[in-house]
């Protein structure tokens, strides 16, 4: 371990245990992480056990992220424009939810649990547009032939807590 | 790829694609090559076996044309037409290529050629940057990891040049392909996440006169080095010895 | 040689308030400039694609620079024995953390991304200068802290010419590794000079000292302590003697350029035909940042008031801040060689002198960084002993009659 990465364990502990009393209240199996608020389909399921996902995330990204841009390894498994791809939120403007908005799905979670990331200051956080159709082979709720009717009962759960 | 591999899953298909490989390498080197030096695995690593160049020959470089200029800015969203950088001013806006006009001193010939990162083998850029931001591929292509870049601008004053570009204000909506954000430094890429995935950089297939060659530079086989081979190409500001990966004839 | 009694200043007057109140203000008017840089882009400041770095810059490497040179004082008491400057030589100590600190302090906040300072700090690429720069800042903080600690505890002072040794043998390493920041890069024609690192060792010893003559008048001054003639003369005429040593190596540099066709344009540049540029170097610079100062320093009668030598310091300063202004911008403006022997012309300024207008936000950045390195002096005179009860002639001058 380089002395970059432990320090960055280090941080992110740190992290942890300035968002534990705002979790604590959590009592399910997986206390300590809060849900998000947008899911995507659960019939396509994530790219690990959702539990897994919901712990460790983060260390498959910044991994993947080093690989990629360092080695040029460009599996498609831990992507982050892959998880944007499928993780997204309508709206009932037909737009998408935006990070640092509450529905996003990455911003449901961190601005809850006070985690602050950057990704998206570079990082389109909406889906490609190039692979809409795509991501609604994922998602159901996704896709062009999106109308107002379909994403009303949606942007109902949208709103809900958990 | 599936969805629900775990890692060791990943790790252990990973080794099982290096040794297949490299055993269709021993097997049927003359059609497994060109394969492995056009499209790469996604799993597999980029590797110092190739060293990824362009020839560009400015005789066919038409003045007035900026296909290149606008691929470029297709691809990653930069530009005049992307709806990004609406504050800086002209001279603050990105330009990851862009084309020179040069005028002979002595005998007032004109020619015109796209100049981007020359994705030197020895970038004083790379040596410049603090942190490691900065950084050459084992294939050669001079990237900077935006996750560690701090934006102190040393690449830039570094750079002969002024291939790289300090992005002043906030952005939205950035291409999948290109993230990019403020308070960082960005270059040409060399189309990265397309020559991973087998293909040609946006500017050299835009090229109208097919004036730009890309290649690999250490395949004695391939196009580009088969053309120099023959007509030879001269690296901008050779005397600073750094070995560019970009090539120009007729300079 | 009496023994030398320190102490701390009472810091309660009004006129210290008010000295901090103002210094904070300043700081924080610099604090705003940086969150304002971080917040809306670099966009809202002078600096562009070509100029990449500005004001804030200039600020910064000229405290850098001063930090080294207002070792100095303390070095010449410790390592070559010259027991009059011994008195100065923990106010020498404490300006030399506090210019640094006050110009790393800039460094940082104009970064595109200061929030990831943490970076900076964990990840090191050897190879960089730069990264270099990082270890040598904080090896000086640490070396002119220990090298302090010897001084002001009385068991310790059998290592203060150890520590005193070390701490300059750094200083000068680490006003090369400054130089160098700007001697390596070799696509530019302004710099790319090995003579850049002595230049910028003479620069250091002039500017560091202007600011220590300056913060000794005044605090002299504002506490009532006396301040003898005899050693405010040692350190006018050392000041001289670095302005003139400055214009020494600047010749030097401008021959050696001179000789080379290569550098004709960028020389008739700076020196001829750059405007703003050109008027810094020799009005900023040359004129009121060394010549006047030097007929000053040595006038037989000039060189005696107290005003002017304090006036003379200033000029030094401001004559740094005209000298960084010329080498840090000047040397952006002028277009790089890309293609020799062509006329260029492109969309992205190729082949024309960069333009670059300083913003208000950079200027305020800048100063706000030397409030700094102020408010830290003034605070650590409250808090510590730096400050010699008296610095009269009799008590610092042995052979003083
Ligand atoms: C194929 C579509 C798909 C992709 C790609 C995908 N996810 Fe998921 N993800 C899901 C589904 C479906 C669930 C479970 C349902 C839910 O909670 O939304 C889920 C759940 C999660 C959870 C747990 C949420 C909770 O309820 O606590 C996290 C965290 C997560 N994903 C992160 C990611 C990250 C990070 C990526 C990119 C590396 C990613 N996902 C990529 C579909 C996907
Ligand atoms: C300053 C801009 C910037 C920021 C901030 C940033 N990235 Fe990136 N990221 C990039 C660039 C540029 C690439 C390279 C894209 C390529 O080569 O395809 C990239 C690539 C990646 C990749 C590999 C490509 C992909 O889509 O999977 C991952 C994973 C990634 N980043 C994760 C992150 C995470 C997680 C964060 C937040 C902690 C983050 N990035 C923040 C600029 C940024
Ligand atoms: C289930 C809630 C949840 C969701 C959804 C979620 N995160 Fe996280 N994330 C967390 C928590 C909690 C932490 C910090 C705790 C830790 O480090 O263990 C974290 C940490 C991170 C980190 C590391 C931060 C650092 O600086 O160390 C990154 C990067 C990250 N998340 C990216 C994402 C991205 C991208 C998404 C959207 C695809 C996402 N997260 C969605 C809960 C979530």
């Amino acid at each position: 371990m380089t002395f970059g990465q432990l320090s960055r364990q280090c941080l992110m502990v740190a992290g942890l245990f300035l968002a534990l009393p705002a979790i604590a209240d959590d009592t399910g199996p997986l206390a300590g992480v809060p849900k998000p608020r947008a899911k995507a389909n659960p019939e396509f399921g994530c790219v690990r056990p959702e539990e897994d996902m919901r712990k460790h995330h983060m260390q498959y990204l910044l991994h993947h992220r080093d690989e990629t841009l360092r080695q040029g390894i460009r599996t498609k498994q831990f992507s982050l424009a892959e998880c944007v791809n499928c993780h997204i939120t309508p709206k009932p403007d037909g737009q998408y939810a935006r990070f640092g908005e509450k529905e996003h799905f990455c911003s449901s979670c961190h601005t809850y649990a006070a985690v602050h990331i950057d990704c998206f200051e570079c990082h389109r956080d909406t889906p490609d547009p190039e692979k809409i159709q795509e991501s609604a082979m994922h998602n159901p709720h996704a896709g062009l032939k999106l109308t107002r009717k379909d994403v009303a009962p949606l942007s109902a759960t949208v709103g809900e807590a958990r | 790829m599936d969805k629900k591999t775990n890692p060791t899953d990943q790790a252990r298909r990973r080794f099982f694609g290096q040794v297949a490989a490299v055993a269709s390498l021993t097997v049927a080197p003359g059609i497994i090559l060109q394969q492995v030096a056009h499209a790469r695995a996604p799993e597999l690593p980029a590797s110092d076996r190739q060293r990824w160049g362009i020839l560009i020959n400015t005789n066919k470089c038409a003045e007035g044309c900026d296909a290149c200029v606008t691929a470029c800015q297709d691809e990653f969203g930069w530009g005049p037409d992307s709806p990004n950088e609406k504050h800086s001013a002209p001279n603050q806006k990105a330009q990851w290529i862009r084309k020179v006009k040069l005028t002979d001193k002595q005998t007032g010939h004109v020619q015109t050629l796209p100049l981007m990162c020359q994705h030197c083998e020895h970038p004083p850029c790379v040596d410049v940057c603090p942190t490691g931001a900065s950084m050459k591929r084992a294939d050669g292509i001079v990237l900077v990891d935006k996750h560690i870049c701090i934006g102190c601008r040393y690449c830039m004053m570094a750079c002969p040049y002024k291939a790289r570009s300090f992005v002043h204000e906030e952005l939205h909506d950035q291409k999948v392909n290109a993230p990019r954000g403020k308070g960082t430094v960005e270059a040409c890429t060399l189309c990265v996440q397309r020559v991973d995935a087998g293909r040609q950089p946006a500017c050299v297939e835009a090229c109208p006169e097919q004036a730009m060659i890309f290649g690999d530079l250490k395949d004695p086989e391939s196009a580009i080095s088969r053309e120099l081979r023959e007509r030879g190409g001269e690296q901008i500001r050779a005397d600073l010895g750094l070995n560019t990966g970009i090539r120009y004839q007729g300079l | 040689m009496k023994n030398i009694r320190y102490s701390t200043i009472k810091g309660n007057s009004a006129g210290y308030l008010a000295l901090l109140a103002l210094l904070g203000a300043i700081a924080g008017a610099g604090l705003v400039a940086a969150f304002m840089m971080e917040h809306y882009g670099h966009f809202i400041t002078g600096m562009n694609q070509q100029i990449v770095w500005g004001t804030p810059h200039v600020f910064a490497v000229f405290l850098i620079v001063a930090a080294s040179g207002a070792l100095n004082t303390a070095s010449i008491a410790s390592v070559f024995g010259k027991t009059a400057y011994k008195p100065l030589a923990r106010l020498s100590g404490l300006l030399a953390i506090a210019l640094l600190a006050g110009g790393l302090t800039i460094l940082v906040l104009d970064l595109g991304r200061a929030d990831r300072l943490i970076v900076a700090m964990t990840y090191y690429n050897f190879k960089s200068i730069f990264a270099w720069n990082i270890i040598l800042y904080n090896g000086f903080f640490l070396l002119v802290a220990i090298y302090l600690w010897t001084m002001m505890d009385p068991t310790k002072t059998q290592y203060t010419k150890v520590a005193g040794f070390s701490a300059f043998v750094w200083r000068l390493i680490l006003t090369t590794g400054t130089g160098s920041i700007f001697g390596f890069l070799v696509a530019r024609l302004a710099y790319n000079e090995a003579i850049m690192a002595p230049l910028f060792i003479v620069m250091s010893f002039a500017f560091g000292l202007a600011i220590l003559i300056l913060v000794t008048m005044a605090a002299c001054k504002w506490t009532g302590r006396p301040l003898g003639d005899a050693l405010l003369r040692r350190l006018k005429n050392l000041l001289g003697v670095f302005v003139a040593g400055t214009l020494l190596l600047l010749l030097a540099y401008h021959l050696t350029k001179l000789y080379i066709t290569q550098y004709h344009g960028v020389e008739a540049f700076i020196l001829l035909n750059g405007g703003v540029y050109t008027q810094l170097f020799w009005i900023g610079w040359m004129l009121l940042g060394s010549l006047v100062p030097l007929a000053i320093l040595y006038h037989p009668s000039w060189g005696r008031n107290r005003s002017l030598i304090g006036f003379a310091s200033v000029l030094v300063v401001l004559g740094g801040l005209a000298a960084m202004y010329v080498i840090i911008i000047g040397g952006q403006a002028y277009p790089l060689l890309i293609f020799p022997g062509k006329e260029v012309a492109s969309s992205f300024s190729d082949g024309i002198i960069n333009s670059y207008t300083p913003s208000l936000v950079e200027f305020v950045l800048g100063i706000g960084g030397m409030a700094v390195a102020l408010i830290i002096v003034a605070l650590a005179l409250k808090v510590l002993q730096f400050l010699p009860e008296s610095l009269a002639d009799e008590v610092v001058d042995p052979h003083h009659k």
